[in-house]
């Protein structure tokens, strides 16, 4: 077995070699199976997987490895080990959401990106812990226990997709799948110091991923730098006949534009960055902030004009997100009632079964969302809460299209306002959502946004945020990758 | 627009959610404590949006597509969804009452 240290290949070398003959998909799924064992991704430890499969793993390996012999070739992620969140379909495979209700779930369909990750030779090893439906920004709210961050296990990995950043930060896989509500891909990536993105809302299928909030759910790649991260992105973009607001705008490479420029020393002439004074508060950590302000004197270095910029309405962003968000939860949780999906409480009337059901399936931020959502759509209260939520949401879309209409190329910000904070240490529910203070806007407005490392503060990483206009990944990601190299090794220290 | 008691037991109702009495309380102090953050959005002036037209946030609008596709291709046959079929319909346990379960479904 070829030793491969996951925490310094990237999936695109990775992929390079498998199809080069140099390594095996075998070799690469038991590096992966090692590095989990090493790590403790297990419930005893890290508690980042929620399952995993080795034989299965090996087996899938196995096969790819006989089909590329055949066809001669091998896919852009060929044998690449993945992890994926629990709350995407795979074929086959448990997806339980980290929830009661759905133990022992078993999918009888696939989600669009996985097939497509798939068809590209990527192999799933894990389904990854999360918070409960996606509710959360810490991986506390799983029924299966907290994750832990593994660049410090007293601190939280962030969430919702914990685990999947988590895995990539403990070098288990090269590349994970998430998903996006309200920042749950850019926030754990931050907290982990790995890349996060969120695409442009249509641009990925949500085909096989379980609806939290279906205005605002996009699927989204964590990596262990950019490129890894646009392979991933541009992989699982385009149109699905399978999810009616999926984009049929064709997909570029978002890779080409930036590779071209690789070699340039000012890879960014002639782009405008935006720095909206919005994100930068008083109360932010000092420490956030010097790393931003460093991140931006980088940027000027590559050739950007930067530039201040407002986004006045950002404040409204959390109060309009946690009513927009519960209340399409209310609607899309109506369906776990004990008779189509998983567990069912046994009862005496039909009415006594749904509640029974539900109440012992969901825990307590999924069942508090469910009634925030249903009290602010109820009789009465609909205009004042959800229809208000809705018009404030068109005034942060609107602000996101001024200053994207005024020559603003992309715009850079903090992904989170504070580090990895400690397990158990938030306990207010408005104040963990606060957590989504900087991502939030991104998905109420649809725009694409994705977060990289850009240092660390106490030993704690650091994520920048890179926002574009909608469907102008390939501008976001040229930014990205030449902030990434030209910050280097100091992005991680 | 204080949540009460009462609000909760109906919205749980609704929502299809027992709410054990003793968490009754706390879920009040709980939704009262987000919805209080809620109340900012009221001071907004919002007549410059225009109902629904901003909302869905891609520049283009949701494709309309024919009518004419078929069902959608499914990955494997409907009969390995359910634990049973009986003339072509799933075969699932009796909903109210369950005694009988065994008797109609595996």
């Amino acid at each position: 077995m070829t030793i491969l240290d996951f925490s310094r290949l990237s999936a695109t070398a990775l992929a390079a070699k498998i199809s080069g003959g140099s390594v095996s998909p075998a070799d690469a799924v038991d590096a992966s199976i090692a590095c989990a064992k090493q790590a403790g991704a297990g419930a005893d430890s890290l508690n980042i997987y929620l399952w995993t499969d080795d034989n299965l793993a090996r087996r899938e390996a196995q096969s790819l490895a006989e089909g590329m012999k055949r066809a001669g070739k091998g896919g852009r992620l060929a044998g690449i080990p993945m992890a994926v969140k629990d709350n995407i379909a795979t074929l086959g495979l448990p997806t339980t959401c980290a929830s009661k209700l759905l133990a022992g779930y078993i999918s009888p369909y696939e989600a669009t990106a996985i097939t497509r990750l798939r068809q590209e030779g990527a192999i799933v090893v894990a389904k990854t812990n999360m918070d409960e439906f996606a509710m959360g920004s810490s991986t506390e709210n799983s029924a299966y226990g907290p994750a832990r961050n593994p660049l410090d296990v007293r601190r939280v990995p962030g969430g919702s997709s914990g685990g999947s950043a988590a895995a990539v930060a403990a070098g288990i896989v090269p590349l994970a799948l998430g998903s996006e509500t309200g920042g749950s891909v850019r926030q754990p990536a931050a907290f982990c110091g790995v890349v996060g993105v969120k695409p442009t809302y249509g641009r990925v299928s949500r085909h096989g991923l379980v609806a939290f909030a279906s205005s605002l759910d996009q699927i989204g790649p964590l990596a262990r730098n950019v490129d890894d991260a646009a392979l991933a992105t541009e992989i699982i973009s385009g149109v699905d006949p399978n999810d009616s607001t999926s984009s049929s705008r064709k997909v570029g490479s978002y890779r080409d534009q930036y590779l071209s420029l690789a070699s340039s020393p000012r890879p960014l002439d002639g782009m405008t960055v935006g720095v909206p004074e919005e994100y930068f508060p008083e109360e932010l950590d000092p420490g956030i902030r010097s790393l931003c302000e460093r991140s931006i004197d980088t940027l000027k270095s590559l050739g950007a004009k930067v530039i201040d910029v407002q986004l006045p309405n950002t404040r409204l962003a959390i109060p309009v997100y946690y009513i927009v968000a519960p209340a399409e939860a209310s609607s899309n949780l109506a369906r776990f009632d004990g008779v189509r999906f998983g567990a069912r409480a046994k009862s005496s009337s039909l009415r006594e079964m749904y509640a029974d059901t539900r109440s012992s399936g969901f825990g307590p931020e999924v069942t508090r969302r469910i009634l925030l959502g249903t009290y602010v759509l109820s009789a009465g209260y609909y205009d004042a809460y959800y229809k208000k939520a809705q018009a404030v949401r068109g005034l942060i879309t609107r602000d996101f299209r001024d200053v994207f209409g005024k020559g603003i190329d992309v715009l850079f910000t903090p992904t989170t306002p504070t580090t990895a904070f400690p397990v158990g240490a938030i306990s207010d529910p408005y104040q963990m959502y606060l957590s989504d203070i900087f991502t939030a806007t991104s998905n109420l407005a649809g725009v694409p946004a994705m977060s990289l490392p850009i240092g660390r503060v106490a030993g704690l990483p650091v994520g920048g945020q890179i926002i574009a206009s909608h469907f102008c990944e390939s501008t976001m990601f040229r930014v990205a990758y030449a902030l990434e190299a030209a910050l280097g090794g100091e992005a991680h220290q | 627009m204080a949540v009460t008691q009462d609000d909760v037991r109906q919205v749980a109702e609704l929502a299809r959610l027992g709410v054990d009495p003793a968490r009754l309380e706390p879920l009040v102090a709980e939704l009262n404590g987000i919805l209080q953050h809620m109340e900012v959005l009221s001071n907004v002036d919002t007549t410059a949006i225009e109902g629904a037209t901003l909302i869905n946030q891609p520049i283009e609008s949701t494709p309309l597509r024919s009518d004419s596709d078929g069902p959608l291709k499914m990955m494997s046959p409907k009969e390995s969804f359910a634990p049973s079929m009986k003339d072509g319909f799933f075969i699932v346990p009796r909903l109210a009452t369950h005694e009988d379960a065994t008797d109609s479904a595996p």
